[in-house]
């Protein structure tokens, strides 16, 4: 008898990669020729404003009423502050081919109290969308244990978690959680650019300084947080999944990582 | 002589006789002030969010707006504020395009339709109690984060003032009588704070005695 999470010998599967890893991650490997076309995005945040032009089309709508955390449909498709809806903007410019979905877990009377927050996460992993981009984070510790275990849940079923750091030196969460792709600022205009991070935890930089946005009442302007880093790499990781679906979420951090624009391959 | 009280109403009484409901205006609207000529701006705000309804409420404005804005609500959750305060991270946003839509939504809320907006949390501990807006500020399309920084900084200072002020207000609340069960002790001992020579230490006999039926 073998102890419990072991596997028979007879048991084993074959694990199978379309054509394997390259013996050199390049840029253009991972996401050369891709925009990020058969891939779902949800955008966790105050909702996407339905109809907005640099959003495009919106596959999918929902909102999570009260605390109780029921998720109906919100065919309006209402961003009551503007955040969600410029996330959104920079997913569809990045990663101009994906399905975008939006999740409201902020709106007219949201507290921040993080009960939203869960719901929402625990509707999007039931949808199977393959990217969630969460440019917001709780700091409430009772919320940690099972924000965690949501964390892990989308980790090992291969829904990619690309969550922002706290822009304010505070104890903060998913984004300090190892099974996330964490994403902090850096100040170039430039969408491609993204740095590895050696200290974690946040694992990457990316453009978050005065980046060109969508708001909410077909607005427009320029925005500077982490918040905005958050969905470059949540739509560069749509475009190398729609290439390479068959990465799970640790390969696809290996890839970010050798093809971030601060790596040094010593020979 | 001792204190029955453990020096617990003596600080009570101290904290209210040093902040009141009109320190913590002053304090917040020296903030804005201040904020306002760091960063040369058309108009600096603090939002605080009132502790049961969770609504956001101008508690101190200085430049545009300053006259009228002070005392506005806007229920929770909605607008830049309310993301803000729901999730507790500061945001920085420019060139913001007058669409009609979203001019009119600006306008409604705070009569000022700006080019350039900034906002952080004020933090008590990792709750958001609030937030510090600062409006058109010069120059503001370089060294953002820099900008973010400084903000956060005076955010932090706002926060302490509201937490202090709030503080002494319990502490008035109590003696004011409004907490029923600490009110019978704050009134007592504000009477016997009152009393000199023989009827104080006749009172202090009282306390003393009725502290010995307690334990």
């Amino acid at each position: 008898v073998l102890p419990a999470w072991s596997i028979r010998e007879d048991e084993k599967r074959a694990v199978t990669a379309a054509a394997g890893l390259p013996e050199t991650i390049t840029r253009d490997w991972a996401w050369g020729g891709s925009d990020g076309a058969g891939v779902r995005v949800c955008i966790l945040d105050s909702g996407v404003e339905r109809g907005h032009p640099q959003v495009g089309e919106l596959a999918e709508s929902w909102m999570v009423t009260g605390e109780d955390g029921d998720v109906v449909a919100d065919p309006e498709g209402i961003d009551l502050a503007g955040h969600g809806t410029a996330c959104a903007s920079i997913v569809r410019r990045t990663a101009p081919g994906v399905e975008l979905a939006s999740v409201r877990v902020l709106g007219v009377g949201s507290r921040g109290s993080g009960k939203e927050l869960l719901a929402g996460l625990r509707f999007a992993l039931g949808r199977g969308y393959d990217v969630l981009n969460l440019s917001l984070s709780t700091s409430r510790p009772d919320f940690l244990t099972e924000l965690h275990a949501i964390a892990d849940a989308a980790y090992f079923r291969r829904t990619i978690l690309v969550a922002s750091a706290h822009n304010l030196p505070v104890e903060s969460y998913p984004w300090r959680f190892a099974s996330v792709v964490s994403v902090g600022s850096h100040a170039v205009a430039d969408p491609l650019v993204f740095y590895a991070n050696p200290t974690p935890p946040v694992e990457f930089f990316a453009r978050g300084v005065s980046v060109p946005v969508g708001w909410r009442a077909g607005g427009s302007m320029r925005a500077t947080g982490n918040s905005f880093a958050a969905p470059h790499i949540a739509a560069l990781t749509a475009r190398i999944v729609a290439k390479h679906p068959e990465l799970t979420p640790f390969q696809l951090k290996t890839v970010l990582s050798l093809t971030a624009s601060n790596m040094e391959v010593l020979q | 002589m001792t204190d029955p009280t453990g020096g617990r109403l003596e600080t009570a009484l101290a904290i209210g006789a040093l902040a009141g409901e009109d320190d913590q205006a002053a304090l917040l609207q020296s903030v804005v002030i201040t904020a306002r000529a760091i960063f040369a701006a058309a108009a600096t705000s603090v939002l605080l969010v009132e502790p049961g309804t969770g609504e956001l409420t101008f508690a101190a404005v200085a430049g545009n707006g300053e006259q009228e804005l002070v005392g506005r609500r806007f229920p929770p959750g909605t607008g830049i504020g309310g993301w803000v305060v729901a999730t507790g991270m500061p945001l920085l946003l420019e060139d913001v395009r007058s669409d009609p839509r979203f001019a009119r939504d600006a306008a409604r809320s705070t009569n000022y339709v700006p080019t350039a907006l900034m906002a952080s949390p004020l933090l008590y501990g990792e709750t958001p109690i609030g937030v510090l807006e600062v409006l058109d500020w010069l120059p503001h399309d370089e060294r953002q984060l820099e900008a973010l920084d400084l903000l956060g900084l005076f955010a932090h200072q706002a926060a302490i003032a509201v937490r202090v002020v709030r503080g002494a207000a319990a502490a008035q609340r109590s003696l004011a009588g409004e907490d029923a069960e600490l009110g019978v002790i704050a009134r007592v001992a504000t009477r016997l704070r009152a009393l000199d020579g023989a009827r104080r230490e006749s009172g202090m006999h009282l306390m003393t005695a009725l502290e010995e039926v307690l334990t």
